[in-house]
């Protein structure tokens, strides 16, 4: 049934000397090789399951109450929404066909595509955009997203293929809250009215959408299946089911990919450079490669005073070698941050100030901000030394070793570093939220648009608020301000090129590294077209030849 | 005592036992010493070393020395062990003593607590304790302990319940010596063997439970490293790097197999009648 | 969307835009920890016997007994096969020790028996994975079922669910039956050494009819009780078992509310799982009342 990779066969009976004897390096002298002819014809075909995998549970199936992953993951199959972003981020039509900014930037006009029906055959229509809106904005309905609809004036439906939306000011982001997943009104009225959406089967055993996929089945912490749905706007998806496998350990998943129980998944940088190198895997395995949208930062709380002396997060910014973190914990599959946006998008400059390794300027800034080194070589101010706790989230190995490797570095420069990690529900609440931490190591998922006003801008420095370090500098409040409120792009870059120089000045966190994001999906799917976003745009058009189908069922 | 050391030398599996035990404490103790590297410096220009000459156990993701970092975690590991059995030794002393002097309602309303922690699986009751709890080095110890001083608490009631009818008990009693003197002064003392026992049993299942939790990602915390923390940084890339896995998975191995066989040794020894009562179930923490 | 992430797929909430402190609150209203103790304690009971945990934190919300109830058949199965594999085995293995006391097969059962107490199972897991998952292909490395389950005929569906136990199971097994082993080898030798033994010897009884029929049911006695109080032991090693294999079971419940702070479906569970252990018990005693007629309630309390 499974075809194992083929690997050096083992006649040691000892485990210990079998995982030495691992099959990484090569796997020559195989008994069996894929079945998989080099050339395949690559004319698209209907059928066949495709297995991905998941590595945390399903914690909701209405996407618009839940944050995590994997049910946005499986969430972006079921629904869609009104535009979606394509392979090089630019906005593309979805459920509308077209829409019109009026000239004041406040007004945006959808017109949806005609004909689309929910799962269920019900068609979509202007009042399901309408409801969606008044779901989110609801009290009752905890969605992580509410703010980001803080600036809508009314939503309108003008006529079953009309939407008119306005905002209380030009607001840039605009189109980006409509990609948010459209809900069925005649299913979910009644849930959302009485404050009960959780509650809704569609949250869990029977989500309905518009999406290329069906929801078929949900099993908790072992698997969810989807089916093709024929009636797709853009035609019935080839892959005719995807079963997402739940599996929550990364080397587990691991495991399972090599012995091909699972299709897709994503590689840590060890993986990719290390272990996956040999020729069945490559034969077997198609591996990707684009940055990552997020970034890795040591972030400071900037009201202690040893933090808010900018001297200290410079001198710590040029004793910190990126190279080597970068090198050391992403084997050098990283590029380089400058700041918070990521190399290669139309916003980022790399006119910014920088700071090279250098611990002789190091220990020069300290010295002017007044800590000099005594006895050990540990640096005093006011008869104490600089000691301080650096937290970061359990689980998460990559910030780990970024803690590890800043705590050595920092120790050359006489400054003393606690790690300690934290399940990230404990970090959040208990010292996040209450601003009760020195120092992080954590990392910002960045949007598409460039817009940051609720990280950096003084006014979002409140208990539930984004801007924990508390930075405030009254020009970047300005920056962000007129960046939001204007959709001219030529404008906003002006703006965002500034803020980026004095947030490189500032050092506010120290910007690490955006990682590159590794995924892998099993050589006999097509029509994969990868790019800026990542590989999953469109992954309905995804196809599997005939003569490669592995899963005849379905 | 002289018979014994003797029983005790006869048995060649505990003496050996004896030695890899005491064998560990020297390396713990002179961690320090031994370490041919910095346990927490990291080095990226050997990832994943393989043993070498220059690192005997190879290195780690970073580039840090295996067998630095397995020393010192010995350390934390014994310690580990070894103070959250002292914890629960102490409540189980405690506890134990009173209910067995006293008798009565002291001895039933401990009796039904001790029941009563009976009935949760032990890594759930750690895991449900955890969650409510900031995680600390100590944190863990003191749960561990906490959760497992019901053995001891049984034995020390038993042996109280026997000698506290002897005759020197019940001489101190009519010259009137107070309870706690009784207890502190003639009764604890003899039945202190079985305890020993216990102690010597409980240290590797405390070790082994910390592991588990280790390698789930709850238990010790960084920077400390432990032999569960090495394992768990480890299964990520067992193919890629054996010595990951298999140093730390073999130092468990031969600690727990070595306090167990010491453990059983000494029972032996001691009085072959208390192989019934020192129950071997719970014995693996869980 | 800008967002803060834990960056670990495994742990799957993310603190998104509004990071809530709610569930905290929820949970000491949920729990009325805001009344006087003796209402607290009241009011927890009557939860306790309704079987009301409330609902989950995570943004499902559903109620924590339907969590439970899914997945409480499954580490049930896992535990009672567990259990049947380790009498199956320990006494036979246990009787052969006792009664070759000092053989080889004895010395090689001793030894089985510290190593398998020695092994960490996690440890043991993962080689295990890796040999017959990866190397040799011969054993799904994790899951309950092949993902196209329902499509394979009835009989592969059987192999394929059998096949998928093999490696938890030997898991979890392995540090039980060293237990049981040794134990049924000290409960044999001290009934061998009793009188009614020796002097059914000395009437001259074939030394099988011995074992079998005085020996072993004696020995016996004892190990009923040991299996009922041995069983929060196997439940708890499900935990890591579960998360290892990614068996949807109450331990991988139990371990992601622990990540996720979900304390409803804490507590569910440490409830529903000292509740299995107590019927366990009971049904240990009750068995051993079964076996044995001559003893009667009254003198259980002995134990």
């Amino acid at each position: 049934m499974r075809a194992p990779f083929p690997c050096r066969p083992l006649a040691a009976v000892a485990l210990l000397a079998l995982a030495a004897a691992g099959c990484s390096a090569d796997a020559g002298g195989s008994a069996e090789r894929l079945s998989q002819p080099s050339a395949a014809p690559a004319t698209p075909a209907y059928g066949d399951t495709f297995i991905d995998s998941l590595l945390g549970n399903i914690s909701s199936l209405i996407p618009t109450i839940t944050s995590d992953s994997a049910s946005h993951e499986v969430g972006g199959r079921i629904y869609s929404g009104l535009v979606n972003f394509d392979k090089d981020l630019n906005p593309v039509g979805d459920l509308a066909e077209s829409w019109e900014y009026s000239a004041d930037c406040r007004e945006l006009t959808f017109k949806l595509r005609p004909g689309v029906k929910w799962h269920d055959g019900r068609p979509f229509t202007a009042d399901d955009v309408v409801f969606t809106f008044e779901t989110i904005v609801d009290a009752r309905t905890p969605s992580p997203y509410k703010s980001e609809y803080g600036l809508v004036e009314f939503v309108r439906a003008e006529g079953p293929g009309v939407v008119r939306v306005r905002y209380t000011q030009p607001f840039a982001k605009a189109l980006m809250n409509w990609a948010t997943a459209m809900l069925p009104k005649h299913l979910l009225e009644k849930y959302v009215r009485e404050g009960k959406i959780r509650e809704a089967p569609q949250n869990w055993s029977a989500p309905i959408g518009t999406g290329p996929y069906k929801f078929k089945e949900l099993r908790s912490g072992e698997k969810v299946v989807l089916v093709s749905n024929p009636d797709y706007w853009d035609g019935r998806p080839y892959i005719s089911r995807i079963v997402y496998r739940i599996i929550p350990s990364q080397a587990t998943t691991f495991l399972e990919l090599k012995a091909r129980g699972v299709d897709a998944t994503a590689l840590t940088a060890l993986q990719y450079k290390r272990q996956t190198n040999y020729r069945a895997f490559e034969h077997a395995y198609r591996k990707f490669n684009h940055p990552g949208n997020g970034y890795t930062y040591i972030g400071f709380n900037l009201k202690d005073p040893r933090f808010a002396d900018r001297r200290v997060r410079q001198a710590f910014a040029h004793a910190i070698n990126k190279r080597e973190v970068i090198e050391g914990v992403r084997l050098g599959l990283a590029r380089e941050a400058t700041g918070p946006y990521k190399p290669g998008t139309w916003v980022y400059t790399d006119k910014v100030k920088t700071y090279p390794f250098d611990m002789a300027k190091a220990r020069r800034l300290l010295a002017e901000a007044g800590w000099r080194p005594g006895e050990g070589g540990l640096l005093m101010k006011d008869g104490k030394p600089f000691t301080f706790e650096l937290l970061t989230n359990q689980g998460n190995d990559e910030r780990k070793k970024v803690a590890e490797i800043a705590q050595a570095q920092l120790r050359e420069l006489g400054v003393t570093v606690e790690i300690r990690t934290l399940e990230w529900a404990a970090l959040l609440k208990e010292h996040i939220k209450k601003r009760n931490f020195e120092a992080i190591v954590l990392g910002w998922g960045i949007g598409i648009d460039p817009d940051q006003f609720v990280v950096w801008h003084s006014s979002q420095s409140g208990p539930d608020q984004l801007n924990h370090i508390s930075y405030a500098n009254p020009e970047v409040d300005q920056m962000l301000e007129a960046g939001r409120t204007t959709c001219v792009r030529a404008d906003r870059l002006k703006y965002y090129h500034r803020l980026q120089e004095i947030l490189a000045e500032d050092q506010p966190l120290l910007f690490l590294y955006f990682s590159d994001a590794l995924p892998v999906v099993s050589s006999r799917v097509y029509g994969i077209d990868p790019g800026p976003n990542g590989i999953r745009f469109r992954s309905e058009k995804w196809f599997v030849p005939q003569p490669l189908q592995r899963y005849t069922a379905g | 005592m002289k018979d014994f050391w003797r029983a005790l030398r006869r048995n060649r599996l505990a003496l050996v036992g004896g030695v890899v035990v005491a064998i560990l404490f020297v390396l713990a103790i002179a961690a320090g010493v031994l370490s041919p590297h910095d346990p927490h410096k990291p080095d990226i220009k050997r990832i994943l070393d393989p043993p070498s000459a220059r690192h005997w156990l190879g290195t780690d993701q970073i580039g840090r020395d295996v067998l630095s970092r397995m020393l010192y975690g010995a350390r934390v590991s014994l310690a580990v062990g070894f103070v959250s059995v002292g914890i629960a030794t102490a409540i189980g002393i405690a506890l134990g003593a009173a209910a067995g002097y006293h008798g009565g309602t002291v001895d039933a309303a401990v009796m039904r607590l001790v029941d009563l922690m009976l009935v949760f699986p032990r890594f759930f009751l750690l895991l449900a304790v955890l969650a409510f709890l900031k995680p600390s080095i100590w944190t863990i110890m003191v749960v561990i302990g906490v959760t497992g001083w019901m053995g001891v608490a049984r034995l020390v009631r038993a042996e109280f319940l026997a000698l506290k009818e002897r005759e020197f008990v019940l001489w101190s009693q009519s010259v009137g010596a107070s309870a706690f003197r009784i207890i502190w002064r003639h009764i604890l003392p003899n039945a202190m063997a079985p305890v020993l026992v216990a102690m010597t049993l409980g240290i590797p299942a405390a070790i082994l439970t910390e592991s588990g939790l280790s390698f789930l990602g709850l238990g010790v915390r960084p920077p400390y490293a432990t032999w569960g923390n090495i394992l768990n940084d480890g299964k990520e890339v067992i193919e890629l790097a054996w010595w990951l896995s298999a140093y730390p998975g073999i130092a468990i191995l031969v600690t727990v197999l070595s306090y167990n066989l010491l453990g059983e040794g000494i029972r032996d020894a001691l009085d072959p009648r208390l192989r019934q009562n020192v129950g071997r179930f719970g014995g693996r923490g869980r | 969307m800008i967002h803060l992430a834990p960056g670990d797929p495994v742990q799957i909430i993310q603190g998104d835009v509004p990071m809530e402190l709610q569930p905290l609150k929820e949970f000491y209203i949920l729990y009325g920890l805001d009344q006087p103790l003796h209402v607290q304690y009241w009011n927890w009971l009557k939860r306790i016997v309704m079987l009301d945990f409330g609902r989950s934190f995570a943004p499902h919300g559903r109620p924590v007994l339907t969590m439970i109830a899914e997945r409480l058949p499954i580490t049930l199965t896992l535990n009672v096969i567990e259990m049947i594999i380790i009498v199956a085995l320990a006494i036979p293995v246990g009787v052969m020790s006792a009664t070759r006391q000092y053989s080889t097969f004895d010395k090689s059962t001793t030894i089985f028996v510290f190593v398998g107490f020695a092994t960490p199972d996690f440890w043991l897991a993962v080689m295990l994975q890796i040999f017959f998952g990866v190397h040799l292909g011969w054993l799904p490395i994790s899951g309950l079922r092949l993902p196209v389950w329902e499509y394979l005929p009835f009989w592969q569906q059987q192999w394929d669910f059998a096949s998928h136990l093999i490696l938890p199971i030997t898991v979890a097994t392995f540090g039980g039956l060293a237990g049981f082993s040794r134990y049924m080898r000290q409960s044999m030798l001290e009934v061998i050494r009793q009188d009614y033994v020796q002097s059914a010897r000395a009437k001259g009884l074939a030394e099988s009819v011995v074992i079998g029929k005085h020996a072993l049911r004696n020995a016996l006695l004892p190990i009923v009780t040991v299996l009922g109080l041995s069983l929060p032991g196997l439940i708890g090693g499900s935990v890591i078992v579960e998360t290892i294999f990614a068996i949807p079971g109450m331990g991988q419940l139990m371990v992601q509310a622990v990540f996720e702070r979900d304390y409803p479906v804490i507590m569910g569970n440490l409830v529903i799982v000292a509740s299995l252990t107590l019927l366990a018990n009971l049904i240990a005693d009750l068995t051993y009342s079964l076996i044995d007629p001559r003893i009667r309630v009254g003198r259980r309390g002995r134990r």
